[in-house]
């Protein structure tokens, strides 16, 4: 049987005869190629599905935010802003929020304390997310201590804890009544930390946004537009870290396909000769060359895709933790709902495939077109 | 079997695999829906702004909430010090 797939599958015993002469420089090779397809196919992945989340996530995010600027940074707003600018027309709802920081000294950690506009505990108590509860080592129905400002220890109750499926959004959340974050913060009672504005038309935002800069000139809307849009240019590739890995990655590529196309061996070039001499066409030999760099390739990119999917959606993109975690101490622990854009597994797939077969195929090319006597005497 | 039939098995079946993960994630999506309204829900209930990716500084908590130019809070020297910032682009001023 001649047929063209009975030839390429005999070529391809030969391309992986050869590949397997030399086993340990080819299985190296697979596998730091898999590796950097794995690097980049887990960024890959791992941002998307992250942009993802938080595009869906942040589409209930209040429509508008109104900070006060003090001298250059975020201060406490007088809470009757909240009056003048639900005065403007357009507006719906103006709700003052109130939300800080607090530092456990003897943890370490630091959480998000935070009072919901419709209170969903009653002084005393309080909600924590999953990573407090772990980090505190607190359970349902137990007291945790605080120190408010005053240093005063404040005892407060643990009513719910969000389950870790929140960690998200939850992780380091208290959330507590109005009367104990005054205790907590000292906080004066005509304050808030800063306003969250509905309007009714959201095509009417910039102009409402334009109508509150012009009454307070302290003021600083923030849009849900420009909150998605941070979450959209979170993990850019200009970012010190991204540029770090992307750039190690790209230079491997460049290493191998320099390596490729600088030439063969001498002992590659002698076998090319041989099998011109014994019949072989330029053809057969580049398709030869094709083989062996598609085997390596394809493999590669098929491993590392598959690698890179379980390391982000199912083990966390574990392998990230500590560069993602910096210096804190309360890391949340989310998993990813599993998202692959088709583009990005094309773009991957061109980025890697091609330009090692290409590398491959050219000098092949360049030997396979001399003469048989002359590539064997080389 | 000939190595060539190994190759095309093996190849096969990471294609095979590969489908199957493009199937799992369409199918994680759905079956992600209920958890995620749950997260929605919080985000409304709670008016929040930010995803809880990095807790170690006040600007990589909440981004979007951040000062201006917040690497550079303290004073003009005092360059980015978490290394989580440096995921995060500056917040985009609003355009005034």
């Amino acid at each position: 049987m001649n047929s063209p797939l009975n030839r390429h599958r005999n070529i391809i015993d030969f391309a992986l005869s050869s590949l397997l002469r030399r086993k340990m420089k080819n299985f190296s090779l697979l596998a730091v190629y898999t590796l950097i397809v794995f690097v980049i196919a887990s960024l890959l992945f791992f941002v998307h599905a992250l942009k993802r989340e938080a595009a869906l996530l942040l589409a209930d995010a209040p429509d508008m935010v109104v900070q006060r600027l003090m001298a250059g940074r975020h201060d406490l707003i007088p809470v009757d802003y909240a009056e003048k600018i639900r005065s403007i027309p357009g507006v719906r709802a103006v709700t003052p929020r109130l939300w800080g920081y607090y530092y456990d000294p003897v943890f370490g950690a630091n959480y998000t304390l935070t009072v919901p506009p419709k209170p969903l505990v009653e002084p005393g108590n309080i909600l924590v997310g999953a990573e407090v509860s772990r980090n505190q080592r607190v359970r349902v129905g137990e007291m945790v201590a605080f120190r408010t400002s005053d240093h005063i220890p404040l005892l407060l109750t643990v009513k719910g804890i969000y389950p870790s499926a929140s960690n998200l959004v939850a992780a380091d959340l208290i959330v507590m009544s109005s009367e104990d974050f005054q205790t907590m913060f000292n906080l004066p009672k005509d304050r808030a930390t800063d306003l969250a504005v509905t309007v009714a038309n959201p095509r009417e935002l910039t102009t409402v946004a334009a109508k509150i800069v012009e009454a307070f000139p302290d003021a600083r809307p923030i849009l849900k537009s420009e909150m998605l849009r941070t979450y959209d240019s979170i993990f850019d590739w200009r970012g010190g870290m991204m540029v770090v890995i992307l750039s190690a990655a790209v230079l491997s590529f460049v290493i191998f396909a320099w390596d490729k196309a600088t030439g063969l061996s001498a002992e590659e070039r002698r076998e090319i000769g041989i099998l011109k001499s014994i019949g072989w066409e330029t053809a057969d030999v580049l398709y030869l060359k094709f083989w062996e760099g598609i085997v390596i390739s394809l493999s590669a990119f098929l491993l590392g895709g598959l690698l890179a999917y379980g390391h982000v959606f199912f083990f966390s993109a574990s392998l990230f933790e500590h560069a993602l975690k910096g210096w804190a101490v309360l890391y949340p622990r989310f998993k990813l709902v599993p998202t692959v854009d088709s583009y990005h597994l094309a773009v991957l797939f061109f980025l890697t495939v091609l330009p090692y077969t290409t590398a491959t195929i050219v000098p092949a090319w360049l030997a396979a077109t001399a003469d048989p006597d002359a590539a064997m005497r080389s | 079997m000939r190595k060539s039939d190994q190759f095309l098995f093996f190849t096969a079946f990471n294609v095979a695999l590969f489908v199957l993960m493009l199937l799992h994630s369409h199918h994680g999506q759905a079956a992600a829906h209920v958890e995620r309204q749950e997260r929605i829900k919080l985000v409304r209930e709670l008016m929040l702004t930010d995803l809880c990716l990095f807790t170690e500084a006040r600007y990589t908590r909440h981004p979007s909430m951040a000062d201006l130019h917040s690497p550079f809070q303290d004073h003009p020297l005092s360059l980015e010090h978490f290394p989580s910032g440096s995921f995060l682009s500056p917040p985009t001023p609003y355009a005034r």
